[in-house]
């Protein structure tokens, strides 16, 4: 899941100004289950700008949809808009780009901080796992990422820095290669610690720009 | 002949010597030229520093020409922090242009350390990917891309490891790893808990690696006991035995003392098998390196033929 963590209610208190009308948006996926931009945490929203822009006679008002990032379930926030001059979304990056996308000529304000990919550890506790590097070697790494969990996405095992199972950065970080170490060797597998792993191709990352994906027999004739 | 010194010198069976120098935080070279006066002839080759701890320092490629300037066999250092594989690949080229004849590859202290801790960080390549480039780039004349060149870079290959670091049976495969992938020569952090080291050595030795690279163990004289103390405690990869601690606790004179210790640490380090040479690291006591390589018995340095 996308885990994202509410901006400060000053930051988007100076985000907002100059705007008389907002709409607060939460989203019903991912940060619904973080409990940071769903239906409740967009009514507290609305409730907390209502206050803070009181005497500059702003409106507010609320609703959630049951995902922002896709333009279908946009849709039913059409009729709504024309009373509104400012839409704050309450989604990830990519629920907030969807919104501005739908709607050419509104502005929307980014509410959430888009932290990571990972998932709930213990109960609000988030914590990142997957990098979306494109190109997955977890069956080489037991199952734990270290391009997303080692502080410096190294492949060939454990920096210098790791001891007692802590990463150098901190001792509240864990190593993710000494994670990966304990796991192999109760695998049996701790001869994938002694290849050389040549250089990634970053390219099927981010690094190679924006990237896309087609399924094949999904996109309608004629098309692609 | 082999261009590098220190790579003579350890073919020659010598004990060898190497020593840090670090490169100041200011564009300064008079002040590089000073410490490279300061050391000449105490040590076979002067590792210069990469923005050690993530702190920008200047250039080890620039303070390194500075040192050769001066006559001294400079390594340099390269970590992967700040560089992608574009730049790292450049810039071995140009050492090995600059006739530099040494590189030391090491993955990097991580910029949360340093004074640019809002950096974005690198790490295109690991340290093995980053020494296995280097060879392949001098035996093969190749780049990553497998594109060729037409001069190849004539370096003597360098890595670290960290005897002190976990998961300590790790410690000796990846040593194994990075001597597969070209290291020649390895200098390790500094020692200052001797029965790991004997350990990791002994392990080093059953697996035939002291035969394959050299091993220089890293030594350091700790100026001040809270400073040993504070190493102990919070540098992560480090371990610091609680009697050097006290040492310099009890001690009247701080220094003499810190010197006596690494002395005898020098003397402990030569009976250990497989070990091939120090490398002693004064960080900012850079001062105190001529006292040290005297006492331990090593001094004069041998001089190799130049082609
Ligand atoms: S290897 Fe890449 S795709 Fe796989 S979990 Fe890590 S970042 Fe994600
Ligand atoms: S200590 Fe572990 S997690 Fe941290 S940078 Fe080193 S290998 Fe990666």
């Amino acid at each position: 899941m996308i885990v994202g963590e509410l901006k400060p209610v000053e930051e988007i208190v100076a985000k907002v100004k100059g705007y008389s009308r907002i709409l607060v948006v939460g989203c019903g996926g991912c940060v619904t289950v973080c409990q940071t931009g769903g239906a409740r945490e967009a009514e507290t929203m609305a409730h907390l700008l209502g206050m803070a822009l009181r005497d500059l006679h702003v409106s507010l008002d609320w609703t959630c949809v049951a995902r922002q990032c896709e333009f279908e379930l946009l849709e039913e926030l059409k009729p709504r808009l024309a009373s509104f001059d400012a839409i704050l979304s309450l989604a990830c990056g990519v629920g907030v780009q969807a919104v501005a996308e739908f709607f050419p000529s509104s502005p929307v304000i980014p509410g959430l901080n888009t932290t990571f990919m990972g998932m709930p550890v213990r109960h609000g506790r988030f914590e990142e796992r997957c990098q979306a590097c494109g190109d997955c070697i977890l069956d080489l790494t037991a199952g734990i990422c270290p391009v997303a969990r080692c502080s410096k996405s190294l492949l060939n095992g454990p920096c210098g820095g790791s001891q007692n199972g802590k990463c150098e950065i901190s001792a509240e970080v864990e190593c993710a290669w000494h994670l990966i170490y304990e796991r192999l060797e109760r695998l049996g597998r701790l001869d994938n610690l002694e290849r050389l792993v040549l250089p990634k191709n970053w390219a099927k990352s981010r690094d190679g720009g924006p990237r896309r994906m087609v399924r094949e027999g999904l996109v309608p004739d004629g098309e692609e | 002949m082999a261009r590098s010194k220190l790579e003579r010198i350890l073919q020659s069976g010598s004990f060898a010597v190497t020593a840090e120098v670090g490169p100041p935080k200011s564009c300064n070279a008079a002040f590089v030229r000073k410490k490279g006066n300061l050391l000449r002839g105490y040590a076979d080759a002067f590792n210069v520093t990469d923005n050690q701890t993530a702190i920008v320092r200047m250039s080890s490629i620039a303070a390194g020409i500075v040192l050769q300037q001066e006559g001294l066999e400079p390594v340099i250092q390269m970590t992967c922090r700040d560089r992608n594989r574009i730049a790292l690949q450049s810039d071995v080229l140009g050492v090995a242009a600059l006739g530099i004849p040494n590189i030391l590859c090491l993955t990097g202290d991580h910029q949360s350390f340093g004074n640019h801790p809002e950096a974005k960080n690198v790490f295109d390549l690991d340290s093995i990917q980053l020494i296995h480039t280097v060879r392949t780039m001098r035996d093969e004349g190749r780049f990553i891309c497998g594109e060729e060149m037409k001069v190849r870079p004539d370096v003597f290959i360098g890595c670290v490891e960290n005897p002190f670091a976990d998961p300590f049976p790790f410690r000796v495969t990846r040593l194994k790893k990075k001597i597969e992938a070209g290291a020649q020569f390895v200098q390790t952090q500094c020692v200052l808990e001797m029965e790991r080291f004997r350990r990791f050595m002994e392990m080093v030795c059953e697996q035939g690696l002291h035969e394959r690279a050299a091993v220089l163990a890293g030594v350091m004289p700790i100026k001040s006991a809270r400073m040993a103390r504070y190493m102990q405690k919070n540098v992560a990869g480090m371990m610091v035995a609680d009697d050097i601690c006290e040492r310099l606790e009890k001690a009247q004179d701080v220094q003499e003392e810190a010197i006596n210790i690494v002395v005898e640490q020098i003397a402990q380090i030569r009976e250990i098998p497989g070990v091939r040479g120090i490398h002693i690291m004064a960080v900012a006591w850079e001062e105190v390196v001529p006292e040290i390589v005297r006492r331990a018995g090593l001094y004069p340095r041998p001089v190799t033929e130049i082609e």
